[in-house]
């Protein structure tokens, strides 16, 4: 607990509950509707019968929606293309950026600048949707995993960012390096990495959410739904309202045992696209507030 | 915006400091190239992603010129001229489009573009530095969902069939429908930027904030200055730079106001409310292979885009400011 400055005054008692309830309400708008789905997805059909809808006070708990889910249907599948997608793009844009942010991070090397233009010059001009469709198709990746990394695996902000890092360290560790014999990939893998860790976390993390969330590359690209990942799913079966089991009741009855609920069905599915951005996310926020990002963007 | 001035302090080294012998005539290209050819090797392969998904795209546009047919291709498809331009300013479809963005970019302006500042400085009178920290980690998180899931999260809770309906039926009143209600739309979106990334948009303004001399604040309170008479004159000045350059960057963007978000909703409160410039590209065009009218309107947009930003930069140097480009 940091101490109260001794020249500022002490907080009226009004003003300190206001903001109490402000803050309150705040965390409360964030998490309170993510309680809801998780405990939802949890539920019993029985408790979700009884609820009338989405569940707020936890009864009977279990597993089957996400049973259901893992069973190996449409959503173990698009699970699997996700993480495909995200591993496989992150790993390549993040090795891409590195590459290209050292590659343009020495002063005075030939042909940094007009490089380094080519990739500034996209912030001011968007290609179009268009174009950007039939080139991707003229290369034959409609339908392709690849579509869904390739077109994005070097977004030119996270560039700039990690150049800007790099470009702090200080030149005479490289050059010194430089002197020792040291070629540029060995001085980027035994210097720059190791001393860029946190800002590799994070654009890692942009990169990884990136790719998660991607949705409308894969609405443009993938027409096969076979191949759909989990965003277009989430739409599908979620927001669109589609029963992953259809027919619930004739089912119930032909079977003898009862599926779980839809609802906690659709609800685990917004929770299995949640979960890697949870887990993932606290080991990288406190780079944020270390000030990696802003550090760069402010230069 | 940082590469600039990085650019900057590189100009100030002697362009051979890999040699470490400053004061020397640059070396000849042909040496260059072979002392840099490392460097090159590890830029070339984004270059080349660069070039094809973006550079090449954005030659691709002229078949906006064209009656492109993906047989005859760009070589075989006849020009037609600025008839593309000319059937896009008589289609009524594409004015609700550009009136909707705009509507939606002012409205937002008003009552989206304030509360990340206001946020800001509410959190950073947390005196607790654990609990400014948790909260922090909190608002920030939803900027990580995707589109698909925050809408599915506010028809979850706001929706027909959602959280807030269940609760009023069960009391006995007649529920609202928020999801599906054209009149409401603009507020909805709105609701849904802010819970996503309004937190997120507070880092700027804190990084601003933890910038202000703390002096500044003490010698105003030793001098009688009240709790919000150091805001007015000490917090919101500070804040000044970054709010400007935000509204300016704002307005350089003005024709996009992001597009998942309604292409997600579109379907629910149909195209009259819903209908933004990127979502008409799809859906009258890609839908229906208009492919050269499509394009029109995307550079349509593009260029509109362009304009704006450059504009924007003006006035931010002509308030002083630094604007996106031209930083040092």
């Amino acid at each position: 607990m940091t101490t109260r400055p001794v020249w500022q005054e002490r907080p009226t008692v009004f003003g300190l509950t206001l903001k109490t309830v402000v803050l309150t309400l705040l965390v409360l708008a964030m998490v309170y509707p993510i309680y809801v789905v998780v405990l939802t997805s949890l539920s019993t059909a029985a408790t979700v019968t009884e609820a009338g809808g989405l569940v707020t006070l936890p009864g009977d708990l279990s597993l089957d929606a996400y049973r259901e889910l893992f069973g190996g249907g449409v959503v173990t599948r698009a699970v699997l293309v996700s993480t495909g997608v995200t591993v496989v793009g992150t790993l390549l844009s993040l090795g891409l950026t590195i590459f290209a942010a050292y590659g343009l991070s020495r002063p005075g090397s030939v042909l940094h600048r007009p490089l380094l233009f080519l990739f500034l010059l996209t912030f001011l001009f968007t290609p179009g949707m268009i174009p950007s469709y039939l080139i991707v198709r003229e290369l034959g990746l409609i339908d392709s995993y690849w579509s869904l990394i390739l077109p994005t695996a070097v977004s030119a902000f996270n560039l700039v960012v990690m150049r800007a890092f790099f470009m702090n360290i200080p030149g005479e560790v490289l050059d010194s390096a430089r002197i020792d014999g040291a070629s540029d990939f060995r001085i980027l893998w035994r210097i720059v990495l190791p001393m860029s860790k946190g800002v590799t976390a994070v654009i890692g993390l942009f990169y990884a959410v990136g790719y998660w969330n991607a949705f409308f590359n894969a609405v443009l690209y993938i027409n096969d739904n076979t191949k759909w990942p989990l965003q277009l799913i989430l739409r599908q079966y979620v927001q669109q309202g589609m029963n992953l089991v259809p027919n619930q009741r004739a089912i119930d009855t032909a079977a003898g045992y009862a599926l779980p609920p839809n609802l906690a069905i659709k609800m685990a599915i917004i929770v299995v696209a949640l979960v890697p951005v949870l887990l993932i996310y606290p080991f990288v926020q406190r780079h944020f507030t270390k000030g990696v990002i802003i550090g760069a963007v402010k230069g | 915006m940082a590469v600039l001035k990085a650019r900057k302090r590189a100009d100030s080294r002697p362009a051979d400091a890999l040699t470490s012998s400053a004061g020397r005539a640059r070396p000849p290209l042909l040496a260059r190239l072979r002392r840099d050819w490392q460097l090159l090797a590890m830029t070339l392969p984004a270059v080349a992603l660069v070039v094809v998904f973006h550079y090449v795209p954005t030659l691709g546009n002229v078949i906006a010129f064209q009656d492109y047919s993906p047989y005859d291709g760009i070589t075989g498809s006849p020009w037609v001229g600025l008839y593309n331009f000319q059937w896009l300013l008589s289609d009524p479809e594409f004015w609700t489009a550009l009136r909707n963005t705009i509507t939606i970019t002012a409205f937002q302006l008003v009552f989206y573009f304030p509360i990340p500042i206001a946020l800001a400085i509410l959190l950073d009178s947390v005196l607790s530095r654990r609990l400014r920290l948790f909260i922090q980690g909190i608002v920030y998180m939803p900027h990580f969902f995707s589109w698909v899931l925050v809408v599915a999260l506010f028809q979850q809770i706001l929706g027909g069939a959602g959280l807030l309906a269940q609760t009023l039926r069960q009391a006995g009143h007649e529920p609202w429908n928020i999801m599906t209600n054209p009149d409401a739309f603009i507020v909805l979106v709105t609701a849904q930027s802010v819970w996503k990334d309004a937190g997120w948009g507070t880092i700027i303004f804190l990084a601003a904030l933890a910038a202000i001399n703390t002096n500044l604040y003490e010698a105003a309170a030793v001098d009688g200055a009240s709790r919000w008479r150091r805001m007015w004159h000490i917090t919101l000045p500070g804040l000044r730079p970054v709010i400007l350059l935000l509204l300016i960057l704002r307005l350089g963007d003005a024709l996009n106001v992001g597009f998942e978000q309604f292409f997600l909703q579109r379907d629910a409160v149909g195209a009259e409310a819903a209908e933004v410039l990127d979502t008409f590209v799809y859906w009258r065009t890609l839908m229906t292979g208009a492919w050269s009218y499509g394009a029109a309107a995307g550079l349509f947009k593009g260029l509109v885009g362009l304009i704006l930003i450059v504009v924007a930069n003006k006035v931010a140097h002509r308030f002083g400011e630094q604007g996106i480009y031209k930083r040092s």
